[in-house]
């Protein structure tokens, strides 16, 4: 079963990233931002655990471990500030939040 | 026998390309956010299914559990308690050119990294014989002993970032002290 | 000896040290003592030194003070050459200068700022032993900066009034203007001779080519015309009459504006070496002495008169030194000493007597009432004229034959001038002590009186000086007077002297005629009439509008300059450079603010791009 090429799964994993990284850019709604950072996360886990296995390394899934244990803690603090903001703004719109220009 | 693997490991990898690639994009084009957390639970499988492909047991149901089910869950959680289901204004962009110079800059991203991933040597797909991951399942001994071993301090410091975040998340969603209480109804 | 030529110079610095420093508590006699005395002692000490210096070995004696400047081939000492040259100068100067410091201390008494004329004189007088005495151009350059300065204190001596503080900056500009030709003759001078002292440039100086001779002799030439008040840059002088009289006596007659002819004859050795320049030197004085004359006929200030007759004079030896004549040069610059100062002082005598009125035409009938300023007056007035046997025919008679050994154009002009100058002389005394009293009217009705001691003591001894200097230099005794002391120093001595007996008893005749012709002409035509005006001319009265052209050309344009200066380039280019910095930095902070859009997606926008930019590079860099 390991014997596709592992490019396959890194151009996956690229073009995951791709697609997290412009749904991030475009959308307003912290929520769906949140998600796709949650997309990019995943490209990059996908990408530690390929090369985990062509390299026969096992610190490539131990790093994917960490990571998730931090996607973990960030999305907990994250979607609590979103709320303490909704609650000021009842709005979830980044651009709402624009104060800090120059 | 190798075709047969070959054909195999092609089946699996098409399977997870299909169900990450789908579900992302519906991510971020469907209108309803709880939709599009649903589309982001597709996307996890598929990268679940792709993990057990590469031999990562362990991780495919640790994503599983954690963000399938957790992450995710926390996710409509937040949507349904803040009351942000109905539809988002998505073709309507405020800010000038962002779009395209997002589509520039992603493509132009994903394009090096193909690129890079071409043009440099690495191995192939084929497994070596001495090597710390073992074939098929059985990865979770290596993978315990290289967490608490090698990557001990880390191992530590994630666990107070855990606690960190949960009194941080506790205090973020606190309600302030006052006579008139927030209602959010749904 | 050494000693004794040093302390010449010392004593006028330790009387303006004293002066300075004990100033509070000082009464007009112990200034007066201390000042005169402090010269008076020099003039001593000076006559101590001329002995020893006959009868030492040679006639060159250097005095090493102390090494000033030593810096890379530049060797500067503090040094004094003690020779018949300087010793001359010495010995008039100090003599003349302690004469006028007693005369100034009856003058000037009551005066409020007593203290700080004689302070200033003291300084003057031991800035001009320096500048005769220095071994070097540099240290000559000092006493010569040193005598302007005191000049310009001296001139704006009554501060408050705007018309001397205006005349003092005029002397000390146009001062400044000479020194830099002063400057450029010494940097020519060491560029090619790579030293400053006399002795070793006179040594060296047959190795300059005759283009650097002529350029320094004519940079020589700029020095001497601002500091003596020669065309060019005379104009000065006139003005410098708002000085006090002593002052006009003193510094605008006998010492410094000799030291312009003294530089001119210490360095003859290079003088020699360009006859283009000793030729334009002689046009330079010839032309100066016969304009200023004319100029001194129509004046109406008494002290007006004298000055442009200090100008005229000073003419005749710039234009000896044009002609190689040096020792008669030095001869009408002693003798002119006498008898310009005798009537500077004669003059301020009168002044004083009148009440500080200086315009002629309200004086005249003065003969009986100043029994001892009228004779010497009248012995001065002589000798300027050129009268025989008083010194002026003998000095001025002796600059006149050797012109015209050499050039008989500026000869003829030089006639001229005695003639103009027998002519406003005698206007002057005829306006001042003859004819009608038309001062009545200033001395509120009262007799003028005559001045007190201290200030006709003076006179009387320069009316002896007068009367006795021909001696110094007679024609038939030329190699054991003056000119036979003094021709050791000079490098090229014209050949002057060498006319038959005859026509030196013709030019002799000639002279005198001139003197008569104007004495005759001036009793003629003021004997009743005290103005005039078809014999005062405007054109010659207006200085022949010479500082309305300067104006004209000069000041206005340099003027406008200045002011397009501040009103555009001072606010435009300065300050709107200065200000333009500032402002372009602001307005690209302004520009550069608008990244800070607050967007959260724009940052992240801008990440990305930036994560793209590296991929493309790593991509170049791996292809």
């Amino acid at each position: 079963m390991n014997n596709v090429p592992a490019a396959w799964y890194l151009v996956l994993a690229a073009l995951l990233f791709g697609i997290g990284a412009f749904g991030f850019l475009t959308h307003r709604s912290a929520l769906i931002m949140f998600m796709c950072i949650e997309l990019m996360l995943n490209a990059v886990n996908l990408t530690f655990v390929t090369f985990a296995r062509t390299l026969s390394d096992i610190s490539g899934q131990a790093i994917v471990f960490f990571v998730m244990v931090v996607a973990a803690a960030e999305v907990t603090v994250g979607l609590g500030i979103v709320v303490s903001v909704f609650r000021r703004r009842s709005s979830t719109s980044v651009d709402e939040l624009s104060e800090m220009k120059g | 026998m190798i075709a047969v693997a070959y054909t195999q490991g092609a089946v699996v990898f098409a399977t997870s390309a299909l169900l990450i690639l789908i579900g992302a994009l519906g991510v971020i084009s469907v209108r309803n956010p709880v939709h599009a957390a649903l589309c982001l639970i597709m996307t996890l499988f598929g990268v679940a299914v792709a993990f057990v492909a590469q031999s990562a047991d362990f991780l495919a149901a640790v994503q599983i559990i954690v963000y399938a089910g957790a992450i995710v869950v926390l996710f409509l959680f937040v949507i349904m308690f803040l009351g942000v289901d109905s539809r988002e204004h998505v073709h309507f962009e405020p800010l000038v050119g962002q779009r395209a110079f997002a589509g520039v800059g992603v493509a132009l991203t994903v394009a090096g990294l193909i690129t890079l991933m071409a043009r440099s040597h690495w191995v192939t797909g084929a497994v070596s014989v001495s090597s710390k991951l073992s074939n098929g399942s059985g990865n979770v001994k290596e993978l315990g002993t290289a967490v608490f071993t090698t990557y001990l301090f880390a191992f530590e410091a994630t666990s107070a970032l855990l606690v960190i975040a949960v009194v941080g998340a506790v205090l973020l969603a606190r309600r302030e002290r006052s006579t008139t209480s927030e209602e959010v109804s749904q | 000896m050494a000693h004794v030529a040093t302390l010449i110079l010392l004593l006028p610095l330790g009387g303006f040290l004293f002066l300075l420093v004990n100033g509070r508590n000082t009464t007009e006699r112990q200034i007066g003592v201390v000042g005169t005395g402090a010269v008076a002692g020099s003039f001593v000490l000076a006559i101590i030194t001329f002995v020893l210096l006959l009868h030492h070995a040679t006639r060159e004696v250097t005095v090493n003070l102390f090494s000033w400047i030593s810096v890379g081939s530049l060797h500067v000492p503090a040094a004094l050459l003690v020779d018949p040259l300087s010793i001359t100068m010495c010995l008039f100067v100090t003599g003349i200068s302690a004469l006028i410091h007693l005369y100034s201390t009856g003058y000037m008494h009551g005066e409020k700022d007593f203290r700080k004329f004689f302070l200033y004189l003291n300084l003057f007088v031991f800035s001009m032993l320096l500048l005769v005495l220095a071994n070097n151009l540099v240290l000559t350059f000092v006493g010569w900066e040193g005598v302007g300065l005191c000049s310009y204190w001296l001139v704006s001596y009554y501060f408050d009034r705007d018309s001397a503080a205006s005349a003092g900056k005029k002397a000390f500009i146009y001062n400044r203007i000479g020194d830099v030709g002063m400057l450029i003759a010494m940097f020519l001078l060491f560029s090619r001779l790579h030293t400053l002292n006399y002795l070793s440039i006179f040594s060296r100086a047959g190795t300059l080519s005759p283009t650097i001779a002529t350029l320094t002799v004519l940079a020589l030439l700029l020095a001497a015309t601002g500091k003596s008040a020669q065309i060019p840059l005379f104009n000065w002088l006139p003005d410098a009459m708002e000085g006090p009289t002593p002052v006009s006596a003193l510094i605008h007659a006998a010492t410094m504006v000799t030291a312009g002819v003294y530089l001119l004859v210490r360095m003859s050795p290079v003088l020699a070496l360009s006859s283009s320049g000793r030729m334009t030197i002689a046009v330079i004085g010839g032309v100066t002495a016969f304009v200023a004359a004319t100029i001194a006929t129509s004046q109406k200030d008494i002290k007006k008169v004298l000055a442009f007759s200090t100008i005229s004079q000073i003419g005749y030896m710039v234009l000896a030194v044009g002609v190689g004549a040096y020792s008669a040069a030095i001869f009408l610059m002693i003798s002119h000493a006498f008898f310009k100062a005798l009537l500077f002082l004669g003059s301020g005598s009168v002044i004083h007597s009148l009440n500080g009125e200086q315009d002629m035409r309200k004086m005249g009938g003065l003969a009986k009432y100043l029994p001892l300023t009228f004779p010497t007056f009248l012995i001065g007035w002589l000798t300027i004229s050129g009268i025989p046997p008083f010194a002026g025919f003998w000095s001025k008679g002796d600059v006149l034959t050797n012109v015209f050994e050499h050039n008989k154009p500026l000869w003829v002009l030089g006639v001229a001038t005695a003639i103009l100058t027998g002519y406003y002389m005698s206007r002057l005394f005829v306006l001042t002590f003859r004819g009608t009293e038309r001062f009545r009217e200033e001395t509120h009705g009262h007799d003028p009186h005559e001045s007190p001691w201290v200030m006709t003591m003076p006179l009387v001894v320069l009316a002896a000086l007068s009367i006795l200097g021909g001696l110094l230099d007679l024609p038939w005794v030329h190699h054991d007077s003056l000119a036979g002391f003094l021709t050791p120093t000079f490098g090229y001595v014209a050949a002057g002297g060498q006319a038959s007996t005859l026509a030196q008893y013709g030019l002799a005749a000639v002279d005198v005629a001139a003197a008569i012709i104007g004495l005759l002409a001036a009793f003629t035509i003021w004997r009743d009439i005290s103005s005039s005006t078809k014999y005062e001319i405007p054109f010659l009265e207006h200085v022949w509008h010479w500082d309305d052209a300067y104006d004209a050309v000069i000041g206005r344009p340099l003027t406008q300059a200045a002011q397009f200066s501040d009103d555009v380039i001072e606010p435009r280019v300065i300050d709107g450079a200065i200000t333009g910095v500032a402002v372009s930095v602001r307005r690209s902070g302004e520009g550069l603010r608008k990244v800070q859009s607050g967007f959260v997606r724009h940052y992240a926008l801008a990440t990305v791009l930036g994560l793209a930019v590296v991929l493309v590079y790593l991509v170049a860099r791996v292809a």
